[in-house]
């Protein structure tokens, strides 16, 4: 939006006069003043928007089309957001008793942490599965397992989100069974799972297997929840990992965005009407340091995904146009050197989180940079949402930040990237054939690799790290998984294969591979009969891996 | 050395890629570690791959290795990336995708950057395939990351090449132009399930007619979807089928000979250079006479002659 | 001139953390030296054969998921069994101080942990260039 010419004339005036006297005194710090993902920043921004139309248009209200200013009416002052830490490490028994403390120290909802044999679809007794159980997260091999996980935890009390993309639908499927044992109903749920397979293939890793059959399994999931578990998130599309994995705001936000159009087009392909699966759809997002900018990104792929659902779907109910999101604070921006700096970054970010109106945050401990975090830090990083909830006072208006001239350029800056993007995605063939040829890994690459030179060559400054740096300690009272631990998860393992009915587990097995084989059929309801017999991660994995293959990495370095 | 040669001879790893080592960094033991080895060549089957990048030719390498081992055929690789620059690093990532064999002993998959060798690229990946043929590998591939001046040069030490396509990458035509299609024996139109592949297919069938002489049988071109493992078998057999023609026909035999030919010329050429290098200062001379030149005006031609003519004697006198 | 030295970027383990991996490959090239990176997920038998046949100076281990005691000595034990102990091993990652002495024990040379600069890895790489360069 154009600023009117009297304002512009105005800034030049002061420009000449009372700017330029100071700068011929003294110069700035800087040539050149950049946000965190190199946009340019204006030293003094100025008004825009001039009309009410052009307000309308770009910002409107809370609640309502485009969404800028936030999904509900009220935002915070009706209820805040649910302070979800992502938790799980070791045996199920050991993060069952983690989670229980977290809901006794006032956390809101659960955020399960799998560990990587888990994710990848590997049980523990894996030789693949080597030093890795337990460590990244709780380890799973059947529904046994889940049992614990949830042991004393009333499934229709609270919302449980799992970090779990290529067998989510096993997990879910454990998740439902051990909702059944509760006696608690389906439609009693509450939760989310990732799901989200794209950005595994980008950023994180955890792939089993290719693209297609990958999408496939994510529909099967859209489909089922619409009938059986209303409530269900079926997804959270993640620019979480992309940032994490050195992306820019702009990057994060548009290639979230076309995985989320990748999967809409998928399930609108595979027959699905939109009303009946685009209002489970919900977004992950990364806060990282650069406050400002980060609400800024908040607001416009908000602003960005109502515009894509409306104009390029044609969703017409405004809870389909709605991006709802969780946020996690940055990880990579934590550093090893003088631990106790985490708490103020995650301070800071958490102010972007607030700021920018997401539904649900998880904030990182201070000690992550150097092992799993302990209890301790687990409360502080918990209490400093508390903080800013309770105490700040930024809740008790909603998108406090919008009108800033600053906020709001920076808005219409980052949607401007993004869409050029989308086109560019778009031309490419879509958002998996933009991953396979590696154009999308490159350009996160590109974006990292600047970033870390920066650091490199003292253009960026880290506190601690290349600047005000201490000599330090080693730190103590780290938490350590123990290293036992693979062998008594595998001897329990072991122990419920030998329990179960073979047979049973055998038919159920060849019935997933049944429907595998067949693509029109859904693949929750085999699955979860398999499960039910105790039929374990790695078994079902496998008849899928025989059946779909498995997707191999694809970068561009 | 003997030890060496026989440790190769024996198909041991370690010692096959430190032969490979040797020949990369021209170290002294070359020359004589490749004649002992010479007499033991010449029995492996040496296939040559390329496209432009992107066009999937490593995913279908991979897909290829799996099916010849299924043959039990022994297979090596050799990943040749000619386009770092000769002075600085290389991150060499194309073994990445293969890297599912890399538990296979009957697989060795090895990465070569250019580092500014004498006598090219190309004269190192000569050297390296007797490496691997005196050690036993009943098939060489050799595969380069694009489709440039020097892939071409590399990739043509092969018997026979296969030529990977994609649609859809706005380079196909271009392809088709610059003369990559004489090199090509095999035709691949990989990502078949591509808008556009069967259209270039037509194309390139339509530009092979020009090509092809009415005696021998035409190219194959055939169309794979090599991520979801479809055309593999066709691949392979078509190969297998040309390569049979190429043995029967003499043409192997003519190619291979032809490129001995190439090998002596590249070889005397280079140790002429050498000797030229080391022995008259030619860096040194050629400032002089470009200082000549630019500065004084001289004809450069004239003055060609005349240093050369100098040299020339020199070397005779010697 | 000096020795071209080639060097191996493996991911150990299940974690694709990549970044730092990524990162350490594309710095040490353009300080130039030839890396040759495996990818995410590789087993510490790949990379031992990987770092054999492309006869590599240098492995370089990248982790996050907090298995490296296990996946870093594996490495270490599979080369010496191939004869090929003179290719000298060094990790980075999360991996906490009191890990490093047990690492170093088992034949890690060097660790590298979060925020280390390039130029410390490329110290430690021409410190030992002598040994490499037979």
């Amino acid at each position: 939006m154009p600023k009117s010419t009297e304002l512009i004339k105005k800034q030049q005036q002061w420009e000449n006069s009372t700017l330029k006297k100071v700068l011929d005194r003294n110069p700035e710090r800087k040539a050149e003043f950049t946000t965190g993902s190199w946009l340019p920043a204006e030293r003094v921004a100025l008004p825009r928007i001039t009309t009410d139309e052009e307000y309308l248009n770009k910002l409107g209200f809370p609640g309502e089309y485009p969404f800028t200013r936030g999904v509900q009416a009220t935002m915070y002052r009706g209820r805040f957001w649910t302070m979800r830490q992502y938790a799980g490490f070791g045996t199920a028994e050991e993060s069952n008793s983690r989670y229980k403390y977290l809901l006794s120290q006032g956390q809101t909802g659960l955020s399960i942490a799998f560990d990587l044999p888990t994710q990848i679809g590997y049980d523990s007794d894996d030789a693949r599965s080597l030093g890795e159980v337990g460590k990244v997260g709780v380890a799973i091999d059947t529904l046994k397992d889940m049992e614990i996980l949830f042991d004393g935890i009333p499934l229709d009390k609270v919302s449980t989100s799992m970090t779990i993309n290529a067998p989510a639908a096993i997990l879910l499927a454990m998740y439902l069974a051990v909702a059944e044992k509760q006696g608690v109903s389906k439609g009693q749920l509450n939760g989310t799972i990732q799901n989200d397979i794209l950005k595994e293939y980008i950023a994180r890793g955890t792939y089993i297997f290719p693209p297609k059959p990958s999408l496939r399994l994510i529909t099967n999931i859209f489909e089922y929840c619409s009938r059986e578990v209303p409530k269900w998130n079926t997804i959270s599309i993640s620019g979480y990992h992309i940032r994490e994995a050195g992306s820019t705001a702009i990057q994060e936000v548009a290639f979230t965005l076309a995985d989320g159009i990748a999967y809409v087009q998928a399930a609108l392909n595979a027959g699905l009407d939109l009303d009946s699966f685009a209002d489970r759809l919900s977004f992950f997002f990364n806060a990282h340091n650069d406050l400002l900018e980060e609400v800024a990104k908040f607001r416009a792929a908000r602003r960005m995904w109502a515009k894509i659902m409306k104009e390029k779907f044609g969703a017409t109910n405004p809870k389909t146009m709605m991006l709802r999101f969780h946020t996690q604070t940055a990880g990579s921006t934590l550093t090893a050197q003088q631990p106790d700096n985490n708490i103020v970054r995650v301070t800071i970010q958490t102010l972007a989180a607030v700021f920018g109106g997401t539904q649900s945050l998880h904030t990182n401990s201070r000690d992550e940079a150097l092992a799993l975090p302990s209890e301790e830090s687990v409360r502080i990083a918990l209490r400093t949402q508390q903080i800013v909830a309770y105490e700040s006072g930024v809740t008790n208006t909603v998108d406090p930040l919008a009108g800033s001239y600053y906020v709001e350029d920076l808005t219409d800056k980052i949607e401007a990237g993004v869409w050029q993007y989308l086109e560019q995605i778009e031309k490419l063939g879509g958002m998996v054939a933009a991953i396979e040829t590696g154009f999308i890994q490159k350009e996160i690459q590109e974006a990292a690799y600047r970033y870390q030179q920066e650091i490199e060559n003292g253009q960026r400054i880290v506190v601690g790290v290349n600047q005000f740096v201490i000599p330090e300690e080693p730190p103590s009272h780290l938490l350590k998984v123990d290293a036992e631990l693979q062998r008594i998860q595998i001897a329990k393992l072991a122990k419920v294969k030998s329990e179960r009915n073979q047979e049973a587990v055998k038919q159920k097995l060849a019935a997933i591979r049944q429907a595998a084989l067949s693509p029109d059929q859904n693949l929750m309801p085999p699955i979860l009969d398999a499960v039910r017999e105790y039929a374990t991660l790695g078994e079902i994995c496998n008849v899928l891996r025989d059946v779909f293959g498995e997707y191999q990495e694809s970068i561009v370095l | 050395m003997k030890d060496l040669t026989q440790q190769i001879l024996n198909g041991d790893i370690r010692s096959i890629a430190r032969a490979i080592s040797i020949v990369e960094n021209n170290a002294p033991l070359k020359e004589p570690l490749l004649d002992e080895l010479y007499p033991f060549c010449g029995k492996a089957m040496i296939w040559g791959i390329t496209g432009a990048p992107g066009a999937g030719k490593s995913t279908l390498l991979d897909r290829i290795i799996a099916a010849e081992r299924e043959q039990q055929r022994r297979v090596a690789v050799i990943a040749v990336d000619p386009t770092s620059p000769f002075t600085g690093g290389a991150i060499l990532g194309d073994r990445l995708r293969m890297q599912r064999h890399a538990l296979d002993s009957g697989v060795f998959i090895r990465s070569m950057a250019s580092r500014g060798y004498l006598g090219g690229i190309a004269g190192a990946t000569r050297d390296v395939i007797k490496v691997f043929d005196a050690a036993g590998y009943d098939l060489i591939i050799i595969e380069t990351i694009g489709v440039g001046q020097s892939e071409v040069e590399v990739v043509s030490l092969a018997d026979m090449i296969l030529l990977v396509l994609v649609p859809g990458l706005g380079d196909e035509i271009q392809a088709l132009k610059a003369g990559i299609m004489e090199i090509g024996d095999i035709f691949i139109i990989n990502k078949k399930d591509r808008e556009g592949a069967v259209k270039l297919k037509t194309e390139v069938e339509y530009v092979l007619r020009f090509k092809n002489e009415s005696s021998a049988p035409p190219n194959p071109v055939i169309m794979t979807a090599a991520t979801l493992n479809e055309g593999i078998a066709e691949v392979i057999a078509a190969a297998e089928q040309y390569f049979q023609y190429l043995t029967d026909s003499g043409q192997l035999e003519q190619r291979r000979r032809q490129r001995l030919r190439q090998e002596f010329y590249d070889i005397v050429l280079t140790k002429i250079q050498q000797v030229v290098e080391n022995h008259y200062n030619l860096t040194q001379k050629v400032e002089r006479l470009v200082e000549l030149v630019v500065e004084h005006h001289e004809k450069p031609y004239a003055l060609i002659e005349k240093h050369l003519n100098s040299i020339l004697k020199e070397i005779e006198q010697r | 001139m000096n020795k071209k030295l080639r060097i191996l970027i493996a991911k150990p383990g299940l974690d694709g953390h990549d970044r730092g991996a990524k990162y350490v490959a594309r710095a040490l090239k353009d300080a130039g030296y030839e890396v040759i990176y495996t990818g995410i997920r590789q087993s510490p038998e790949a990379i031992a054969q990987t770092a054999i046949q492309e006869d590599v100076d240098f492995v370089g281990l990248s982790l996050l998921s907090g298995a490296h005691n296990e996946l870093f000595p594996r490495v270490v034990q599979l080369l010496r069994e191939k004869q090929a102990s003179d290719i000298i091993v060094f990790g980075g990652g999360v991996i906490p101080e009191s890990d490093m002495p047990f690492l170093k024990e088992q034949g890690i040379a060097a660790i590298f942990t979060p925020g280390t600069s390039i130029a410390a890895i490329i110290e430690f790489i021409e410190a030992n260039r002598p040994r490499v360069s037979h």
